[in-house]
């Protein structure tokens, strides 16, 4: 058995010192490393099959879709680098490579900390039409409710987001108390997670606002040579 | 960080094995006596699951961080321990959180930063210095046992709790009836504070005797 | 992209979700410290001016790593960069004011374990904040902290007047006031949306 009270090395050297922190290092790196290339694959895989998945079920219609990055000249081309997630939009056609909507990543803060969303934009109908929370730590039972009260996701699947011809929001989206909605750019607030229900209203707001005007004037970035499904998937 | 070893007395060399195991289980249980490393792991406790995940997931980093502490402890000179620790610790809790993210991407969003901020979990630290880096691998490894499971059952206790009065289920089953009126406070930080409060009352209570200095404790 | 403006940034960590009282964060000294008001408001001075150097360099680290590509060294080098930046306050401190080195005693190394300094950085990255919006971000990180500190300290030395059943004394009675001032804090929500 070892004794409690093993002489832990003492030394004045410097050279001691920094072989062992070096060693130290090469192991941590090592095991670092490691770790990241076992698991890289996996994560990715599963991040892009949940991002897909979540495309897919907001537009319904959409047989294929491909990944756009909005340039600083304000054009939309096609995403090569997937990982890096700035700037970049889903654009989902049907079986005939006609645009049938786009999906379009949004985050900001909730009640407790940041909420990611997609939501997809319908260019005809001049709609989002649809709402899906990729990821939130709201609180359980109250807040975490946007990501799966049927009643509230209802309120997206035609939300008015009409431009005016000064491409700006004709009605800002807000969100209202529950059971208090008149208008087709109102949300039903969730009883009981005002605060997280208006946090959704006010991220779709600030991205829609961002982002329509730009859909809108830049459509030719996505009609022209609409990518095939084999090109497309990724 | 003398105060580690003066505050969380551990089995002595003259300890048996059990008693080392015990010792972090329950004699010196390091949330309920010890009052440890609540910091990055009481705002995951919201759900008996989560409260599972996180305690699991320090256990994991505590039995590397312990075992790799005491391989080297003859090899890292003094000077540079705190340094080394650290880093040994930082590893593990990466590897954990490419870990977690490859077996549910869902549990790594619930438990979002918290994962990384396990490296600041005073047990780890605290057990590197006052225990693996003075023992046998095998010790360590029974500490690290000890404590984590200790930690675990810690979890599990404020997370049901939480879960259970704040939306009557557990682990995400149903078991109140439909006509209570679910305590929502439990859910909200601050019943993550009364829930621990009420808990140390409980085990001051079991262990009738007070808690040492547990004011001066980190 | 993160559009939030730097009040509701500022309001946000300091208010209502305040590093303490919402998060759990910096509990360990917040039980250690808050004894005394004074030593209270200094460790919360300490540690907002340690926060906001850390945002810096979090800021600095994530930039570097994403250009070399290599998110794996994140943790790591947040912690690496933290625990130097406090060294060097302490060696500042134990330089400038022998009398406030005393006073924090053995917490001012512990704030290398901190794990509130460690959350401003990791939280101010999975936010995706610029620079501007992290610097307000610790700051408001730190102050709230501070507010905290010392709202508890103020609770505690009138406790100590008070008869506490001996169950409950120390600890006990502490987290219990921590969870009715976080309760009252909860009256911030939806403030600065």
């Amino acid at each position: 058995m070892t004794p409690a009270d093993i002489e832990i090395p003492i030394t004045t050297r410097a050279w001691p010192l920094y072989r062992a922190l070096v060693g130290l290092g090469l192991i941590c790196a090592l095991i670092i490393v490691s770790a990241y290339q076992l698991t890289a694959p996996v994560i990715e895989r599963s991040k892009t099959a949940m991002l897909e998945q979540a495309i897919f079920t907001l537009l319904p219609t959409a047989l294929s879709k491909h990944a756009y990055r909005l340039t600083a000249q304000n054009r939309f081309e096609p995403a090569t680098d997937k990982r890096n997630s700035a700037r970049l939009i889903y654009a989902g056609y049907d079986a005939a490579h006609r645009l049938v909507g786009f999906a379009v990543p949004a985050r900001g803060m909730g009640y407790q900390d940041s909420i990611e969303l997609l939501y997809a934009y319908g260019p005809e109908q001049q709609a989002i039409i649809g709402l899906q929370v990729l990821s939130s730590r709201e609180t359980p039972g109250l807040g975490a409710r946007i990501a799966s009260d049927p009643a509230f996701l209802h309120n997206f699947a035609r939300l008015d987001v009409t431009l005016t011809p000064g491409l700006h929001l004709a009605h800002p989206i807000e969100a209202v108390p529950a059971g208090k909605k008149l208008a087709a750019w109102q949300i039903d607030s969730l009883s009981g997670a005002t605060v997280s229900s208006r946090a959704v209203a006010a991220i779709l707001r600030q991205s829609s606002e961002f982002w329509l005007p730009l859909l809108t004037t830049r459509q030719e970035d996505f009609t022209r040579g609409a990518p095939h499904r084999d090109l497309a998937d990724g | 960080m003398e105060h580690h070893t003066a505050t969380s007395p551990t089995a002595d060399d003259s300890a048996g094995d059990t008693d080392v195991f015990i010792t972090g289980l329950w004699r010196q249980n390091p949330v309920f006596v010890q009052v440890l490393g609540m910091c990055p792991t009481l705002a995951v406790t919201n759900s008996a699951l989560n409260g599972l995940a996180m305690g699991l997931a320090t256990t994991f980093v505590l039995l590397m961080s312990n075992t790799l502490v005491s391989l080297l402890r003859k090899a890292i000179p003094r000077q540079v321990r705190i340094a080394s620790y650290i880093l040994i610790i930082a590893t593990f809790v990466t590897a954990v959180d490419y870990i977690i993210q490859a077996l549910s991407l869902e549990l790594h969003k619930a438990l979002g930063a918290f994962v990384s901020l396990i490296v600041v979990n005073c047990i780890i630290l605290g057990r590197a210095e006052a225990f693996a880096s003075r023992n046998s691998v095998r010790r360590s490894l029974l500490d690290a046992l000890g404590m984590g499971l200790g930690f675990v059952f810690a979890l599990l206790c404020l997370g049901s709790v939480r879960e259970i009065l704040g939306s009557g289920t557990l682990v995400g089953i149903a078991v109140l009836p439909d006509g209570f009126e679910k305590w929502v406070v439990m859910l909200l930080p601050a019943g993550g504070f009364f829930t621990l409060g009420l808990w140390l009352m409980v085990f001051k209570r079991i262990k009738r005797e007070p808690p040492r200095a547990t004011e001066t404790q980190p | 992209m993160n559009e939030t403006s730097l009040w509701s940034v500022f309001v946000n960590a300091s208010l209502v979700n305040n590093f303490v009282l919402a998060y759990f964060l910096g509990i360990c000294p917040f039980l250690g410290v808050s004894g005394k008001l004074a030593t209270a408001s200094r460790m919360g001075g300490a540690v907002t001016f340690v926060m906001i150097i850390a945002s810096v360099c979090a800021y600095g680290i994530h930039a570097l790593l994403l250009l070399i590509d290599a998110p794996y060294l994140q943790l790591i080098a947040y912690v690496v960069v933290i625990a130097a930046t406090v060294q060097i306050v302490e060696m500042f401190i134990k330089k400038t004011s022998p009398t406030l080195f005393r006073a924090l005693g053995i917490f001012l190394p512990l704030i290398t374990t901190n794990c509130a300094i460690l959350a401003v950085a990791l939280f101010q990255t999975n936010r995706a904040y610029d620079f501007m919006q992290s610097i307000v971000f610790a700051l408001g990180a730190g102050l709230g902290f501070t507010l905290a500190l010392m709202l508890m300290a103020g609770l505690r030395e009138k406790l100590e007047l008070a008869s506490v059943p001996s169950l409950v004394q120390g600890t006990i009675v502490t987290l219990i006031s921590a969870g009715v001032l976080s309760l009252a804090f909860m009256g911030f929500a939806g403030l600065g949306a």
